[in-house]
């Protein structure tokens, strides 16, 4: 800006006649040139970058829900696959690999230096083939085709299924296959997947819960224990009533069972048999099939439909095949758990702690150290805060908690392992500096005069605080919450020590009382991108779920980033106008 | 105020012992400032001052940069509190009881004094809101009695009819002088015995400036006011008595006319002449 002026001030002294402007001109340097333009090269490689990473990431987000045309390869030995182009890549063949082509072949390869061109073909079928993916390189290819018949369907268990419809059953009984939209079909389909999901409800929710009340009856037993004795009157009472309850809970136990065997034995009637390429057939219950579709065959509106039905299993489902598949929702639920609960925690206590370090604190040698330390807090390397997280909160603060009021538990601990509380902790920990910083820089920035003018009309020091400065300085200390949301979001090294994991049984909230549980272990975007990429059986199915969940982990930090701005900026507006 | 703007006293050794014409008719003396002394750290601001002010009466503090004008105002309701390394010695009595008497009330002092400064500081807040703040951060809660306090204060200020209709709207939005007005308005909206303004015209246009000077003189009377200025023609218009100030010495002290007219003392005579300041 400084030196976008400068130019402009120095920009009429080319008109001025040589003769007129005695002496020589301003020269480069004090024009600011070569400053204006490192400034701006500067800020082009940041916007280059920052675009390259945001288009690298969204272009290959954005595109994973695409249903991709089915190709089937005949290779020149005969081999035929089938499955969706993956990506192409330059390879080296092999000497051995180059001598059995045809001269053509040999000439071309040796043309490009060796190497040849070959395509990973995605071909699903892993219980047939015991290979979800396999390179085939041009040279090897005979024909390629497409046909219209051939369909891609996503199951539950071994992922995607490429083939035929070779027949189904409705109640056992065989029924003539006439394409995916025949109503027959789409009924039965949706129909076992109604069922599936009913089993899936009485499992989670009512054994759930009876097994929930089960526990209680027991702990109750046990605390009892612990504080009467084995021989006591209470214990014995205790014992009664478990056993009665126990009897209860047992009947409605067997009740829901015999529920769920129904539709079981009703699912297990709806069966479809598969034919891959070759012929080789396999038959699954129609509860295990979540979508099918003719990926050679369809309108514009059928791929749309598939593309967005994804994106809605995405994101309000459960992960399924080892979270290579399937929806995040527990993990998104998760990531805003903690990150609210954390900034329901650092917000108060940094702005509390900035408060007294800004203008209660004599300001001396005392306050200096405690600022640079606290500066250097936001240096220390994150897994050092998930150490810290793990032995003072989960380990010891846990551990204390556990001996005092759920003694009836232990061993097995309840708040003395990692869970949602203390990972919010940690994170709070980690991102206080920030919020300290800025609302100290904001309360720094709040005029002298303002506060004079109030201490002046007989308001005491917290008064004009609470009245005049806090105010004033919301914007800023917005701004540092803002930021340490974004951190705390992205976080994820500390919270594999303090309470995250891959694959969290429960949802930290649900209808069981207290219904909020900040003890349990939770699911989080980032550990979830880490876990897909990095530990998953098969990386290269991981991959496109790495690039869309961090492409969700963006937009829902941003989300959020935008919400605060504009919160920020209503409270900014108050103090817009002024005319100094 | 600024530690920057002041320069260490000198040794003086020629200094000639204040001379006093006050002007009464007032309601007999209302502050009484006895031998104050005052340091920024190392630095001498105030030396040996010693005035009293008469109760209804306007009285002017005038002065070159650095003498320790502000300095003295701001010691009357205890701003200068929040200066690091200040040192005071001596006594302010406001109605014979020494304001800087250990276990002297501050809060309570300053509900009883109201102060304008140099520049129009109103609060972010609504108009109505600014006026009423000495009132609010005082416990009061009755609605009407606010809202008849927020109107009074701003006729007495000459500001209702301007803003009377726009109350709920935000004090930042006004011109400069208006919220120099408002400040005004802020300041006796507690009905505080003493008016403080430390140079209230300096960031003002000449026709703010003089509305502000017309109201100074319609508050004269009902306020005992204290002003500082730089602007000798504002002194002499304004006030009843004028003290004029030098390298942290009170010079002369007494009635105006007889200060810009025929001062006693050298000094003030090369002063307000134009010789210096």
């Amino acid at each position: 800006m400084m030196s976008a002026m400068t130019e402009t001030v120095a920009a009429p002294a080319d008109t001025v006649p040589m003769s007129q402007s005695a002496g020589r001109r301003t020269d480069l340097r004090s024009r600011g040139e070569p400053a204006l333009w490192s400034l701006g090269g500067a800020l082009a490689i940041g916007v280059v970058m920052i675009l390259g990473f945001l288009v690298l990431v969204f272009s290959n987000g954005v595109a994973t829900f695409i249903p991709k045309p089915l190709t089937v390869v005949t290779a020149i030995d005969g081999t035929v696959t089938a499955g969706e182009p993956f990506r192409s890549e330059l390879y080296k063949p092999t000497p051995e690999e180059i001598a059995t082509l045809t001269p053509d072949w040999q000439e071309r390869i040796k043309a490009e230096n060796g190497y040849a061109s070959r395509t990973l073909y995605r071909m699903g079928n892993f219980d047939i083939y015991g290979e979800d993916f396999r390179w085939v390189p041009d040279f090897a290819v005979a024909k390629f085709e497409q046909p219209k018949n051939l369909l891609f369907f996503e199951r539950m268990e071994w992922g995607a299924f490429v083939g035929t419809v070779k027949s189904f059953k409705i109640d056992g009984v065989d029924q003539a296959f006439a394409g995916l939209g025949d109503p027959k079909f789409t009924k039965v389909h949706a129909d076992s997947r109604e069922r599936a999901e009913a089993i899936r409800n009485i499992e989670r929710g009512d054994i759930g819960a009876i097994n929930h009340a089960l526990d209680v009856e027991r702990l109750a037993l046990r605390k009892i224990e612990l504080s009467a004795g084995r021989n006591s009157a209470e214990f014995k009472a205790a014992q009664d009533r478990l056993n009665s309850v126990s009897g209860d809970l047992q009947k409605r136990y067997d009740a829901l069972t015999a529920e769920v065997q129904k539709l079981r034995a009703a699912n297990a009637g709806n069966t479809l048999t598969l034919a891959e390429i070759g012929g080789r057939e396999k038959t699954i219950e129609f509860s295990y099939l979540v979508r099918a579709y003719a990926a050679n065959d369809m309108n514009l509106a059928q791929t749309l439909g598939v593309y967005f039905s994804r994106w809605w299993e995405f994101l309000s489902a459960e992960p399924r095949e080892a979270n290579t598949e399937g929806g995040v929702f527990p993990a998104i639920f998760g990531t805003a758990a903690m990150t609210l609960l954390m900034v329901i925690v650092v917000a108060p206590f940094g702005v509390l702690t900035a408060l007294y370090l800004r203008e209660y604190a004599k300001q001396g040698r005392l306050v200096s150290f405690v600022r640079i330390s606290v500066n250097n807090l936001a240096g220390v390397p994150s897994i050092v805060y998930g150490v810290f997280g793990l032995g003072f909160f989960a380990y010891m603060l846990g551990g204390s908690i556990d001996s005092l009021f759920y003694p009836e538990r232990l061993p097995n601990p309840t708040f003395g392992t990692g869970g949602l509380l203390w990972a919010a902790l940690t994170l709070a920990l980690l991102t206080v500096p920030v919020v300290i910083v800025a609302t100290e820089e904001a309360l720094a920035a709040v005029p002298r005069s303002t506060r004079e003018g109030s201490l002046a009309c007989g308001a005491s020091k917290w008064q004009t605080i609470r009245y005049i400065v806090l105010p004033r300085a919301m914007p800023g200390v917005m701004t540092g919450v803002i930021l340490a949301m974004a951190r705390g979001a992205g976080e994820v090294a500390p919270l594999m020590l303090v309470g995250v994991v891959k694959l969290a049984p429960q949802l930290p909230v649900d209808g069981i009382f207290p219904f909020v549980h900040l003890e349990r272990s939770f699911m989080h975007l980032g550990f979830h991108i880490f876990d897909v990429g990095f530990q998953s059986r098969n990386a290269e199915a991981g991959k496109p779920m790495v690039f869309v969940t961090t492409v969700l982990l963006i937009a829902l930090v941003t989300l959020v980033n935008a919400t605060a701005i504009i919160v920020r900026s209503r409270l900014k507006k108050r103090f817009a106008g002024s005319q100094f | 105020m600024n530690m920057e703007s002041i320069s260490p006293i000198r040794p003086d050794n020629n200094f000639e012992s204040t001379v006093y014409h006050l002007k009464t008719g007032g309601n007999g003396t209302i502050l009484e400032i006895n031998n104050l002394r005052l340091w920024y750290g190392a630095a001498q601001a105030l030396n040996n001052v010693q005035m009293t002010v008469e109760k209804g009466l306007v009285t002017a503090l005038i002065g070159p940069s650095g003498c320790g004008k502000s300095t003295l105002l701001r010691c009357i309701n205890r701003m200068n509190d929040l200066v690091d390394g200040l040192k005071i010695e001596g006594e302010i009595r406001l109605h014979s009881e020494d304001i800087y008497n250990r276990g002297a009330d501050v809060i309570a002092l300053r509900k009883r004094m109201g102060m304008v400064f140099q520049k129009p500081n109103p609060f972010p807040m609504s108009i109505y809101e600014n006026v009423i703040y000495p009132l609010k951060v005082d416990g009061v809660n009755d609605k009407a009695f606010l809202a008849e306090t927020c109107e009074r204060a701003l006729k007495a200020s000459a500001l209702w009819n301007e803003v009377k209709d726009r109350l709920d709207q935000s004090a930042l939005g006004m011109s400069g002088g208006q919220q120099q007005r408002l400040c005004i308005a802020r300041a006796i909206a507690a009905d505080p015995e003493v008016l403080l303004m430390d140079e209230p015209c300096s960031a003002l246009d000449p026709i703010a400036t003089a509305k502000i000077e017309d109201l100074i003189n319609e508050l004269a009377g009902q306020y005992t006011v204290v002003i500082v200025t730089h602007n000798m023609q504002q002194a002499a218009r304004v006030s009843d008595n004028t003290a004029f100030m030098y390298l942290g010495r009170l010079i002369e002290y007494g009635d105006t006319e007889v200060i810009f007219q025929t001062p006693k003392s050298g000094k003030t005579q090369d002063y307000v002449t134009g010789r210096f300041g």
